[in-house]
């Protein structure tokens, strides 16, 4: 009978979860007395490009928040690299999405690069001409060069995207956690990220990434995560990521000929 | 003014109001930056019956058990607005003005019931404080700030407010970064480890003692005006924390300097007898400077868009 | 002698004290729900805080003119300016300024209230001499209230109430979703106005009973008590009306029943009791209510993680599934499944599955919404359609426990 009904979702080419730079097990984060994600798996690819995708409150930044302790889980447990959480924080960084910030706030950009920093300069430690230099660099990999010096809330939205992803780069991690990089952002500013993203990989880098638009999720990632407030599925794009998995994740919420559309491009 | 009639009566008021300002004023600025300015005020309400608790159980009208009182009330007060905001979800400002009412009422209706006769504790006094009494008689003049047996004889208030400042500064500087980064972006800042919610309250109680300190010298009503004013005035002169700050410290320095000095001469400019509220005066000047930043300030409209909460 | 002053019998100053508190808390209670419910209650604490230089100014001049500084309506009039200056100070900050309405209403208070307290000690020097009632107004004095004091704040007390009664469905739209109400032509910011116009004559009538300080209690208090009662926004003006009246009355009465019991502090920490009743005990938003709600989800989260668990023969590792399915009789002490366990194991694998057909399914659309990983599948469907979604499953039927 267990054969019969696989319940966890499809998983495919099941990798081990302590080599895996964010493992999450039976998983449960409810706001109230709905769950938001409901006892989920997953075991992130090390080097990889990994979307998170399901529809609209389908638990995608729930689960992203629960992984690294921003929001308390119900129940559940997280490794990161296969050790607890607390001990390897200095490998994580995480792209919160916009809206989390205070853009009032009286900073100009090059601070909130030089954040990133923080755990390497430590509570007292001066900010010395190579920490500049290295903000500088990040900021540069962004295209945010010319900008350092402005309040943060005079940038667009797309510059202030990428402005988070320069301190990001600027922690150094190994794993990069994304929450919706892409929403509501310029074209030149989608191309920079997933330019950096790519070259984050190249460096051996994981990046996970909640990621909404299904058109663009073939170019960009290697693996999926799909989720509606359980794992529909898990994996390469080419086996994960299918009319069927697709109409599980969204069901009548996606028309129909949208996934036709995303099964012929598929090929 | 000769350093014979200045420095006994005017220098310790002066510099007792002056670092009251000062200490305040630091948290103030993380307090304002992170909406939680009237944190101060609920603060200030809530010294009432913390003092008035101290003396009942203590019976004297000493110092320390007064601010002990005065701190544990403080924190009592943010335990039960915290815990109304989230056990009832109820929004931050109404959470605080059902808490610091009703403590500030059982303060009041604990002073009616107490034989206060033979103490100087009264509502008039926690509110507007005594700083004019302040005054150092040990001294003769400037030479006295070299001389052991009259330096014996500093109020000690002064003291008491001096070592508040450098612990609110010392507090600011060590945690700057942390300050900072979980001010400006909460989330980030727990996943680089922070430990916001520590850090909120040691915040708040760092508040609270500048907050008790300050009220012990010159009342409550200065400790509204320093957390909020000099703080909200620099906010509009930079977009830089670090320069803000240094304006909060200019800000209350100058307000608590020229409320002090117009509070008791300028009845006497216009022809008046005697002074007036140096307190209330120090309160208004913060109000005035704070009036000009808002009109001529250089970083006085909003540049991002508004958060919503 | 409480029952005395509860039945009005302690002689006619306390039964003037006790129809005033009683009119005021009404007032207050309904004027400061809109405020509450705008999310704005700590505004009038700027507000009540603003009246001090105006009573202090109004009472130098009643005296320059040769009038009597103690002159009640005069001196509320003038607390009244002093409070709307106060008021629009806040507006322009909030709207002009980069400044949050936090720090604007921290800056008016202080600042005029220091500034009142400049002014009282200006009054003092000048020596009249007859400047002991104003420090009344901070904490509020009851004692020799005068008819015609009990006649003003009577008389403010119903307008206020009419005035809210008129303007209540514009404040109540304002209060929901104030773009929605700039969309329907409502101007927001008239309303906003107007709101707290009636918030400060709330105030300025309460300054004789409870004083500056604390008529904040009073138009705070009774609207967050209420609103633990019920979802209704008309339910909650009319609790929260009936909460300040009864504060007031019991206030009154109990201040009136023996020495130093200020009427002030005790409508305020009468008020208070109303509200911790009501945070604990309330039916629905209650803490006792909400924390029992809590511990029955937790407890059905995890008994279903369990059995999906047990079902495909995992290892659970949560200790706290473990004692609930232990407790539960599913799961034995020594870990393995119980037969009541199994069944339920299965019918949870069961479910699981039918409920991914469902979602999968577009004619099902509005019951794929609804799943939450924890409903049992026949509360939303007939069994008709679960024998249908079985068959395409397939398989071994059910066990039945």
């Amino acid at each position: 009978m267990l054969d019969l009904v696989s319940d966890r979702g499809v998983t495919v080419e099941e990798p081990q979860p302590e080599n895996s730079p964010l493992a999450v097990r039976g998983l449960t984060v409810s706001y109230g007395q709905k769950p938001a994600v409901f006892s989920v798996d997953m075991t992130v690819q090390l080097g990889a490009l990994t979307a998170i995708i399901g529809p609209n409150g389908a638990g995608k930044s729930t689960l992203l928040k629960a992984a690294l302790g921003i929001v308390k889980p119900l129940s559940g447990h997280v490794t990161v690299f296969g050790q607890a959480l607390e001990d390897q924080r200095a490998r994580i960084a995480y792209v919160p999405q916009r809206a989390s910030v205070d853009w009032d706030f009286p900073t100009r950009v090059i601070d909130v690069v030089l954040m990133g920093l923080s755990r390497q300069l430590g509570l007292l430690g001066r900010i010395r001409a190579r920490h500049m230099a290295r903000a500088m660099d990040c900021l540069n990999r962004v295209g945010m060069r010319d900008f350092s010096d402005r309040q943060i809330g005079q940038l667009s939205g797309g510059q202030q995207q990428r402005v988070f992803l320069a301190r990001a780069l600027a922690q150094d991690a190994d794993l990069y956690l994304l929450d919706e990089p892409f929403a509501g952002v310029d074209a030149a500013t989608e191309k920079a990220i997933i330019g950096v993203l790519k070259s984050l990989k190249q460096a051996g880098k994981t990046v996970v990434v909640v990621h909404h638009d299904l058109a663009t999720v073939t170019d960009y990632f290697d693996n999926v995560f799909l989720i509606n407030t359980r794992k529909v599925a898990e994996g390469p794009v080419a086996q994960a990521f299918n009319a069927e998995t697709l109409q599980a994740t969204y069901g009548g919420r996606l028309a129909t000929a949208q996934i036709d559309q995303i099964s012929r491009a598929l090929g | 003014m000769s350093g014979a009639e200045f420095v006994p009566l005017s220098l310790t008021p002066l510099l007792i109001g002056t670092f009251a300002a000062i200490a305040c004023a630091l948290p103030g600025n993380f307090l304002v930056l992170r909406k939680q300015a009237l944190i101060g005020d609920a603060i200030s309400h809530v010294v009432l019956p913390g003092i008035v608790v101290a003396f009942l159980l203590t019976g004297t009208i000493s110092t320390w058990p007064m601010m002990l009182g005065a701190a544990a009330a403080a924190v009592v007060a943010v335990a039960m607005i915290e815990a109304i905001r989230r056990l009832g979800r109820i929004e931050p400002g109404a959470a605080m003005g059902v808490v610091f009412t009703t403590m500030f009422a059982a303060g009041v209706l604990l002073l009616e019931q107490t034989d206060t006769s033979t103490v100087h504790l009264d509502v008039e006094h926690a509110l507007y404080g005594n700083l004019e009494s302040l005054i150092w008689l040990d001294a003769t003049g400037w030479s006295s700030l070299l001389d052991a047996r009259a330096l014996a004889g500093l109020p000690p208030e002064l003291s008491r407010i001096a070592a508040t400042l450098l612990g609110v500064s010392l507090f600011t500087w060590w945690l700057w970064r942390p300050l900072k980064i979980s001010t400006f972006d909460e989330g980030f800042a727990r996943t680089i480890g922070i430990r916001t919610g520590v850090l909120g309250f040691a915040l708040v109680i760092v508040a609270a003692i500048a907050a008790v300190a300050a009220f012990d010298a010159v009342g409550s009503i200065i400790v509204i005006a320093m957390f909020i004013c000099p703080p909200a005035a620099a906010r509009m002169m930079t977009n830089r924390l670090e320069t803000q700050i240094t304006w909060s410290v200019v800000f209350a320095a100058i307000s608590a300097v020229s409320g002090y000095v117009l509070a008791g001469y300028g009845p006497l400019w216009v022809g008046g007898i005697a002074a007036v509220s140096a307190a209330g005066m120090i309160a208004t000047m913060s109000g005035l400077i704070l009036a000009l930043t808002a009109l001529f300030g250089p970083c006085r409209t909003r540049t991002g868009e508004r958060v919503s909460t | 002698m409480l029952w005395d002053a509860l039945t009005l019998q302690l002689g006619y100053n306390a039964t003037l004290v006790a129809v005033g508190a009683t009119l005021l808390g009404v007032s207050a209670g309904v004027t400061g729900t809109f405020l509450f419910l705008r999310k704005r209650a700590l505004v009038s604490d700027a507000i009540s805080h603003a009246t001090l230089p105006g009573v202090c100014l109004a009472f130098m001049v009643l005296v320059a003119f040769g009038g009597d500084g103690r002159n009640l309506i005069g001196l509320l009039i003038g607390s009244a300016l002093s409070a709307w200056v106060g008021l629009l100070c806040m507006t322009w900050l909030t709207r002009h300024t980069r400044l949050a309405e936090d720090a604007a209403i921290g800056a008016v208070l202080s600042v005029f209230f220091g500034f009142g307290i400049v002014l009282l000690t200006v009054i003092q020097t000048l020596g009249v001499g007859r400047q002991a009632g104003l420090e009344g107004f901070l904490l509020g004095s009851t004692a020799g209230m005068l008819w015609a004091d009990a006649l003003i704040i009577a008389i403010g007390g119903a307008a206020t109430l009419a005035l809210v009664m008129i303007i209540r469905r514009p404040m109540m739209l304002v209060a929901f979703d104030p773009e929605y109400a700039a969309a329907q032509g409502v101007a927001v910011h008239r309303i906003d106005l107007a709101m707290m116009g009636l918030v400060m004559a709330v105030t300025v009538v309460g300054l004789k009973i409870v004083g500056l300080i604390l008529i904040v209690a009073l138009l705070i208090i009774p609207p967050v008590a209420a609103r633990f009662w019920s979802e209704r926004s008309d339910r909650v003006v009319l609790l929260a009306g009936l909460v300040g009246g009864m504060a007031g009355y019991l206030g009154a009465a109990i201040s009136a029943s023996a020495p130093n019991l200020p009427t002030g502090p005790i409508i305020v920490l009468v008020s208070f009791g109303f509200f911790a009743v009501s945070i604990l005990l309330a039916p629905v938003r209650g803490v006792l209510a909400a924390v029992l709600r809590h511990l029955r989800f937790q407890r059905r989260v995890h008994i279903r993680q369990g059995l999906l668990a047990m079902a495909q023969d995992q290892t659970i590792y949560e200790p706290l599934t473990l004692r609930l399915l232990r407790r539960a009789g599913l799961l034995r002490a020594d870990g393995v499944p119980t037969d009541a366990g199994r069944a339920r194991a299965a019918k949870a694998l069961r479910d699981e599955k039918r409920w991914e057909i469902v979602r999968a399914d577009q004619t099902h659309e509005a019951t794929a919404a609804l799943y939450d990983g924890l409903r049992d599948i026949e509360t939303v469907l007939t069994q008709d359609q679960i024998d249908e979604i079985d068959r395409q499953i397939g398989g071994p039927q059910e066990v039945r426990p």
